[in-house]
């Protein structure tokens, strides 16, 4: 039987691996914008699981818009990111030091 | 016209004169500007005179007019308005006498001088000034006036701009005059504080009430309010009236043109302090400390400053210290609440010292600008007018029996004599000896300028307008024109006679007692009016008392050392080097103000700039300020490494700290 400790669980693990994806990767923007995403769907997990175990359905009206939101960052971070390799010709985070003090 | 109008012209006529001639200069050309200004003070002269006259012979009441008020500030009224009782008449008279003599005389002097208009203007201004200060009805108004007439002595003692001596000299009158007003503020704030109002009639009614009354102003110290008051409007008259230890700007003042050292800076502006005092009789009888003071600082400025006299080379400077010595005996006068006799002073001393300063300026225009007595000599013959009345100015300065000054000095002496109040024996020693020391200096400028040899050579074939070394004339010194001539005259008439036919009056027949509030115990006029069987016979009295042989006394040392044997002159200077150098530095007074407050104000100032504000302000708070953040942000910057991973690190241990305070806290 799933309860809704193993949803907040999944949530938190998902919520783990982006923020250790994040810190982690030194390599790929690419790899930093799916963790960001990852990091999104966690909080959606709690949302749904919230959503079902009280009874109310606003945490699911909250999922649409978040889900909706996470795919205009994806859409402009892709983006950005076109634009950053065109300048750059890399995508590697360790070598994006521009706004060193 | 009624009374008022009259008075509103009085004043306002030479102020319409001054903006005409000097914002119109262009448009009324030279000639208009001395006619404009000359037609406006004769007609305030014809006023004030017709006033007098109403007073005298039609039993004119005083008058007490207000005629515009300025501002009501919580139950105090600041307002314009005249008040023309007897002494204010008086001095209305006397000022608008010489400075329209004064205004005649410059057409002559300053017929070259390219500020013409300007001159006229600014002479005008000043009678308006003047006039404002004698007529106010109110210490405001008298403030005014007192500092119009403190401005116009400094636009003219710097008339000649370009000269850098000029300029000096006005700045000094300026600051020396600040200090002195600085004391007059504070007495009419005092005033203001004391008796809730600026009007004359209601301040001295409630004198009486106050006089025993104390204030704390320092140190739990109690003072007497009256003495407070009277002291400070004092300070303002040391300043104005240039009495010791601010009297060092009047002698430098004579860097202005001459007809100004006449009017301003001898015969009108420089009594305004003796005219005040006089004015404020109700309050100073109240007060024997102050009154003490004041006559102290008379007595020591009539015989110190006379003998500073003696070693003077510059005709006017001579002048100078002697109007400096009469200003201390009026203000010994006032001193020994003789007031109507300083006021008695006041005005013989104007016309016989506008005379004498007018002479001068004449025999300056014949000598082509030459002011040093060591380059004239024997000027008799060239300037028979300016002689002879020279010499009736010198006869009234020196208070030789029957001229005018002899009948005010020997008042004032007497009444020093006859005085008990705290230090009068000083005072009376000083007089007399001042009397010496008067006819000492006196004689010797006769003697130097217009007796004895020649000390100029005349060089023909020269450009009469060319600079010519110290002693040599383009062509023979000749009487200058009757505009020059003739108000020496005018002068010398009053200087000769006025004395004569108004002692009686206004010394001793309560002519100023509307104006004068002297106290039964004091009146010493009073006292030598019982003694007194008209002027003639004080006349032979005097000649038994020692200041008439002090006077002749000055005269034969004078003679001796001057006209008989020059050489003695010389040798009396090496002899006594140490007195010669101490009167020819002036007491060091003028050294010691220059070393103490002008260089300690510099040098405070250098440390405020190069401690406080250098060091401080600029080293501390404002570079201060940017270095620390410099500093701070040298280190803080470090952490932005401009890696996204270490930002968003950041963020997660920002979040988790911030939601570990949360559940903590709650």
């Amino acid at each position: 039987m799933l309860t809704l400790g193993h949803y907040l669980t999944l949530g938190a693990i998902l919520l783990c691996i982006s923020v250790a994806g994040i810190f982690l990767n030194r390599k790929n923007v690419l790899i930093l914008l799916m963790c960001i995403e990852l990091s999104l769907l966690a909080v959606n997990m709690n949302f749904v699981a919230f959503s079902r175990f009280l009874d109310n359905l606003d945490g699911q009206v909250f999922v649409f818009f978040i889900l909706t939101v996470a795919a205009a960052e994806a859409a402009i971070g892709l983006a950005i990111l076109v634009v950053l390799f065109r300048n750059r010709r890399t995508i590697n985070v360790a070598e994006l030091d521009e706004l060193k003090g | 016209m009624n009374l008022e109008t009259i008075l509103v012209l009085i004043p306002l006529l030479p102020l319409v004169g001054a903006v005409v001639s000097g914002l119109g200069r262009n448009l009324v050309g030279r000639k208009g500007a001395h006619w404009i200004t000359i037609l406006a003070v004769a007609v305030s002269f014809g006023l004030s005179f017709w006033l007098l006259y109403l007073q005298i012979y039609e039993g004119l009441a005083t008058q007490d007019i207000s005629v515009y008020t300025w501002m009501v500030v919580e139950g105090v009224t600041f307002e314009i308005g005249f008040l023309v009782d007897h002494l204010t008449s008086l001095m209305m008279c006397v000022v608008t006498f010489v400075s329209l003599m004064v205004h005649i005389y410059t057409i002559g002097y300053m017929a070259d001088d390219p500020g013409y208009q300007r001159f006229f203007s600014y002479i005008n201004l000043f009678t308006f000034a003047m006039l404002m200060l004698v007529m106010a009805n109110n210490f405001m108004q008298l403030f005014f006036g007192w500092e119009a007439v403190g401005l116009v002595s400094y636009l003219l003692i710097g008339f000649w701009f370009k000269r850098e001596t000029a300029i000096f000299a006005n700045l000094k009158a300026f600051l020396v005059n600040r200090v002195g007003d600085f004391g007059f503020l504070l007495g009419i704030a005092a005033v203001l504080v004391t008796f809730n109002s600026l009007d004359y009639a209601t301040v001295f009614a409630a004198a009486p009430e106050v006089a025993g009354d104390t204030i704390s102003i320092v140190g739990g110290a109690e003072w007497n309010i009256l003495t407070v008051i009277c002291i400070c409007l004092f300070i303002g008259a040391m300043g104005k009236s240039a009495q010791a230890p601010l009297h060092v700007w009047l002698p430098d003042s004579m860097e202005g043109p001459t007809p100004i050292s006449a009017l301003i800076h001898a015969a009108t502006m420089v009594t305004a302090g003796i005219f005040m005092v006089a004015r404020m009789s109700p309050l100073f009888e109240h007060s024997d400390a102050a009154l003490s003071f004041v006559m102290l600082i008379g007595a020591f400025t009539a015989l110190a400053m006379g003998a500073i006299g003696i070693v003077q080379n510059d005709i006017k400077r001579v002048v100078a210290y002697s109007t400096l010595s009469q200003l201390g005996y009026m203000t010994v006068a006032l001193g020994v609440s003789a007031y109507s006799a300083a006021i008695f002073h006041l005005m013989t001393h104007a016309f016989f010292k506008a005379l004498l300063f007018l002479g001068a300026g004449s025999v300056i225009i014949a000598l082509h600008h030459q002011q040093d007595m060591r380059f004239m000599g024997g000027l008799r013959s060239y300037l028979p007018v300016t002689w002879l009345t020279a010499w009736a100015g010198t006869l009234a300065l020196v208070g030789f029996p029957l001229f005018s000054g002899f009948y005010s000095k020997d008042a004032i002496i007497e009444a020093v004599h006859l005085s008990e109040r705290f230090g009068s024996d000083l005072a009376y020693y000083a007089v007399e000896a001042g009397v010496f020391i008067t006819a000492l200096y006196s004689f010797r400028l006769l003697y130097l300028v217009f007796h004895g040899p020649e000390r100029f050579e005349v060089v023909h074939g020269v450009d009469p307008h060319a600079h010519l070394p110290d002693g040599q004339l383009a062509h023979e010194p000749h009487e200058p024109p009757a505009v020059v001539t003739v108000p020496l005259v005018l002068l010398a008439i009053p200087s000769v006679l006025i004395g004569y036919f108004t002692i009686e009056p206004v010394l001793f027949g309560g002519w100023l007692s509307d104006a004068i509030v002297v106290a039964p115990d004091n009146d010493v006029v009073a006292e030598l009016g019982q003694a007194f069987h008209g002027p003639l016979a004080m006349a032979l009295h005097a000649l038994q008392t020692p200041p008439f042989w002090l006077m002749l006394g000055g005269f034969a040392l004078a003679t001796v050392i001057w006209l008989l044997r020059p050489s003695i002159a010389a040798v009396i200077a090496q002899r006594a080097g140490f007195l010669y150098r101490w009167l020819g530095h002036k007491y060091y007074f003028d050294e010691f103000n220059q070393k103490v407050f002008a260089n300690g104000a510099v040098k405070l100032g250098q440390s405020l700039w190069q401690r406080a504000d250098a060091g401080f302000i600029d080293g501390w708070l404002v570079n201060g300020s940017a270095k620390l953040v410099q500093a701070v942000a040298a280190r803080v910057r470090r952490w932005q490494t401009g890696l996204l991973y270490d930002y968003a690190f950041s963020m997660i241990i920002g979040l988790i700290a911030i939601l570990g305070v949360w559940v903590v806290l709650l």
